[in-house]
């Protein structure tokens, strides 16, 4: 069961990742200070998006897992984004004095915190780690995949047993890189400020990015025929993961205010603070709206994570709230007060159209069900 | 047999998709008494069963505000009204510091009192017996088979043709069910003589388990070994005195070691004349008096003593440290201040050690200096 995306999508894929390179070209020779930050949010998401893939794969196979076994594909294939995603990051490199004040060696002479947190904050660990993360990442995702790709011909059982074992390696290595993403990335855009809640908190976005994207790709293959076998137990229970971790980020995110505004030490308020002057408290109170009470409600009701058209409807729009989350996240760093410009709307185009290329690419070559999986079969049978 | 009166007929099936399946036929074959009773919660039974949403939801929904309104309110009146304190200098009624408390009351109500109505609306409580209960259809249905059964006070009730359509639905297991003699003829069982000793006989048994625990057993060796102390316990009896008090005062004529009563309470002038700073200003006395000062009264004097308070507006600013007034005035005129205070600034006698008092009267007098630095200093 290979198939192709209609060449309709293919071509969009392929318009928007050029585009989108135009764009971030335009960006970085008009104003590489802008660019970079953007370039931020645009890394983070799809490194959200292609780890979280690798998470949902492993979590599968730890938590024996048998409704999510005729999807597992999506999330292969979605994984495979991770292989791209320090290419988009590739820009940044040269644009790491205009993004971390902790690289500025004359800063760090004068400035008693940075000194302390040299150790860590030093322009050979960070690259050094990015690295490490990347390439451990790469390396479990090809060995998740090659054996799950292989038992598709030779149906061997031991292979799910294999990654079993690899999944439970994995998830504490991943519990390490993601926050380490974190911090390096989104956390030191402030060197003075530390939450240690702050790797938990871009995790609830990674996740709920990747059931968001497969979601979408799901639906979207039910509704043409692809994945023609799935139920409304397999909605619903997409449903319900989205619905859980929508929770699970508004309790994560109020966690982190709470203890900072009871400690209210200046060096972690002015983070807040930077978030609420400025027209910025509108954009804060906006992001609480759009990333928790809307989709809390619109999933809410039982019916609505099985109705496939409001399901679509939600991953697109938890897409765009957890694009809004990074936004939130990096851009007060780059200038106080709300920034929105043609850069802010227009680099998210490379990512879409990386994540169309990218699916396009993988489902032309691999079968779309884990035919060879010896779960398969009670996960197409699988009820609530 | 013939005696006893029929509760319905019941049949098992080996499968949720048969148990749906039975259901979906039963109602569509227009009875409308029947119960499915299965060991999970199978998904899309209430559509099989046709039945209306369930209400319980409106409840739920209702106790969770009854929560959430009564933490808040509480909360709110509490720090408002009953006794408003400054925690940490956040305003009296602090939100967020409300959402953890709210939150788990709303989910504890909510969950709660559901379950209460629930048993109340449709087990009918007090009603503590059901003719299903204590049956071999009980037990198959609570374990891995699905149940389903028609009353015999369904309008269509008829023994035969419902048996004959249970088997046409493919199962092997149909059994009827009569109500318990005895239960029919007690009505209902909460008000049994037997039922209510038992109630008692629990209540006796625990409350009197907890006595002997916390009020004998506490007290016998070996558990009492941490109770009886050789040491004496503040503000208990002693036999040791023939006053019986435990607590002692200070011998006459004696002072505690390192407490220094104070001669000029209210006497700033006998202080100012008899007064000797007894330390001298080295180096080690002038980082503690530095440190004390910075700690202790640099909120309100300011780190260089003019009277910049940090304070914004929250306590009255003092003068300058640097008046003529000041900086005349001996030693023991400042001691004086520090120990007993000056109008509304307070006393430091307790927070701050004699040692340390004229440690920052040291320091003081070198912030003086600096800030009014002589053409001699400078040599
Ligand atoms: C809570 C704020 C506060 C702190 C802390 C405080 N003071 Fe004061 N101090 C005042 C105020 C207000 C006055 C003025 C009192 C008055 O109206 O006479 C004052 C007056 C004085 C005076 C007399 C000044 C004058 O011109 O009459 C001296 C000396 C002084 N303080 C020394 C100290 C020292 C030494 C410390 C540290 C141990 C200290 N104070 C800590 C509030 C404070």
């Amino acid at each position: 069961m290979k198939k192709e995306l209609p060449s309709k999508v293919k071509n969009l894929g392929w318009a928007l990742l050029f585009v989108g390179i135009v764009i971030y070209a335009i960006g970085y020779t008009v104003n590489p200070r802008e660019a970079a930050f953007n370039n931020i949010i645009g890394f983070l998401f799809i490194t959200s998006i292609a780890v979280g893939s690798i998470f949902l794969i492993a979590l599968e196979y730890i938590a024996g897992a048998v409704w999510s076994v005729p999807m597992r594909r999506v999330n292969e294939f979605m994984g495979g984004l991770i292989l791209v995603a320090p290419i988009v990051a590739v820009p940044m490199f040269f644009h790491l004095h205009d993004i971390f004040h902790w690289t500025d060696l004359g800063a760090i002479g004068t400035d008693e915190l940075l000194k302390g947190k040299q150790p860590y904050l030093n322009l050979n660990f960070f690259i050094i780690r990015f690295v490490v993360v990347f390439a451990l990442w790469n390396l479990f995702y090809r060995l998740f995949t090659r054996n799950s790709l292989k038992q598709d011909l030779s149906k061997d059982q031991k292979l799910t047993t294999i990654n079993i074992r690899l999944a439970a390696v994995f998830l504490p290595v991943f519990a390490i890189t993601l926050t380490v993403t974190a911090v390096d990335w989104a956390m030191s855009l402030e060197p003075h400020w530390f939450s240690t809640i702050l790797g938990v908190y871009y995790f609830s976005g990674t996740v709920l990015a990747a059931v968001a994207t497969a979601t979408y790709i799901i639906v979207k293959f039910h509704e043409n025929g692809y994945l023609q076998n799935l139920k409304r137990d397999h909605f619903y229970s997409l449903g319900a993961l989205l619905f859980a971790f929508i929770n699970f980020w508004a309790y994560i995110a109020f966690s982190q205010f709470l203890l900072i505004w009871y400690a209210n030490l200046p060096e972690e308020t002015i983070w807040f603070m930077k978030r609420w002057e400025g027209g910025m408290q509108f954009v804060s109170v906006l992001l609480i709206i759009v990333h928790f009470a809307v989709p809390y409600f619109l999933l809410l009701p039982q019916e609505a994570k099985m109705n496939l058209k409001r399901l679509k409807f939600m991953a697109i729009w938890i897409l765009f709230a957890h694009l809004f989350d990074l936004y939130w996240l990096v851009m007060p760093t780059y200038a106080n007060g709300v920034t929105i410009g043609w850069m802010e709307i227009g680099f998210p185009v490379l990512i879409i159209g990386l994540i169309i290329v990218v699916l396009g690419y993988k489902m032309k070559r691999h079968n779309l069900m884990p035919v060879g999986d010896p779960k398969l079969e009670r996960g197409l049978k699988f009820r609530l | 047999m013939s005696k006893k009166q029929l509760y319905s007929i019941t049949a098992l099936f080996d499968s949720p998709d048969a148990i749906i399946n039975a259901a979906s036929e039963t109602s569509k074959a227009g009875y409308t008494k029947y119960d499915v009773n299965t060991p999970y919660p199978v998904h899309g039974m209430d559509g099989a069963m046709q039945l209306k949403p369930s209400r319980l939801g409106y409840f739920a929904m209702a106790f969770g505000l009854l929560g959430a309104v009564s933490a808040i309110g509480f909360m709110t009146w509490v720090t408002l009204v009953e006794y408003p304190l400054v925690i940490g200098g956040k305003p009296f009624w602090s939100w967020p510091a409300f959402v953890p408390v709210s939150f788990e009351l709303t989910v504890l109500l909510a969950s709660v009192l559901s379950i209460v109505a629930m048993i109340v609306i449709y087990f009918k409580f007090p009603n503590n017996a059901h003719p299903l209960h204590d049956t071999k259809y009980m037990k198959a249905v609570s374990s891995d088979k699905f149940g389903i059964n028609i009353q015999a006070n369904d309008p269509k009730f008829d023994e035969k043709v419902i048996t004959e359509f249970f088997k046409s639905l493919g199962s092997k297991d149909i059994a009827p069910i009569y109500f318990d003699d005895e239960e029919l003829q007690h009505g209902q069982k909460l008000f049994d003589p037997k039922f209510i000793g038992i109630l008692l006989l629990v209540a006796i048994i625990s409350s009197g388990a907890t006595y002997l625990i916390f009020n004998q057993l506490m007290f016998m060796p070996p558990f009492n070994w941490m109770m009886t102390q050789e040491k004496l316990k503040a503000q208990k009896p002693s036999e040791l005195f023939a006053d019986g008090i435990g607590m002692r005062k200070p011998v006459e004529g004696t002072v505690a070691r390192g407490i220094l009563p104070y001669p000029f309470k209210g006497q700033p002038d006998s202080a100012g004349k008899y007064l000797v700073n007894p330390s001298l200003p080295t180096k080690e006395v002038l980082e503690t008096g530095k440190q004390k000062y910075l700690t202790f009264c640099s909120p309100c004097h300011g780190n260089f003593g003019q009277g910049d308070s940090r304070l914004r507006g929250q306590f009255p600013n003092p003068p300058t440290l640097h008046s003529d007034k000041v900086r005349n005035w001996p030693d023991g005129n400042i001691y004086h201040v520090i120990t007993e205070g000056q109008n509304v600034m307070p006393s430091y006698a307790p927070q701050i050690a004699r040692d340390d008092r004229w440690a920052i009267i040291h320091y003081l007098r070198a912030l003086q200096r600096a800030q009014n630095a002589k053409e001699s200093d400078l040599k």
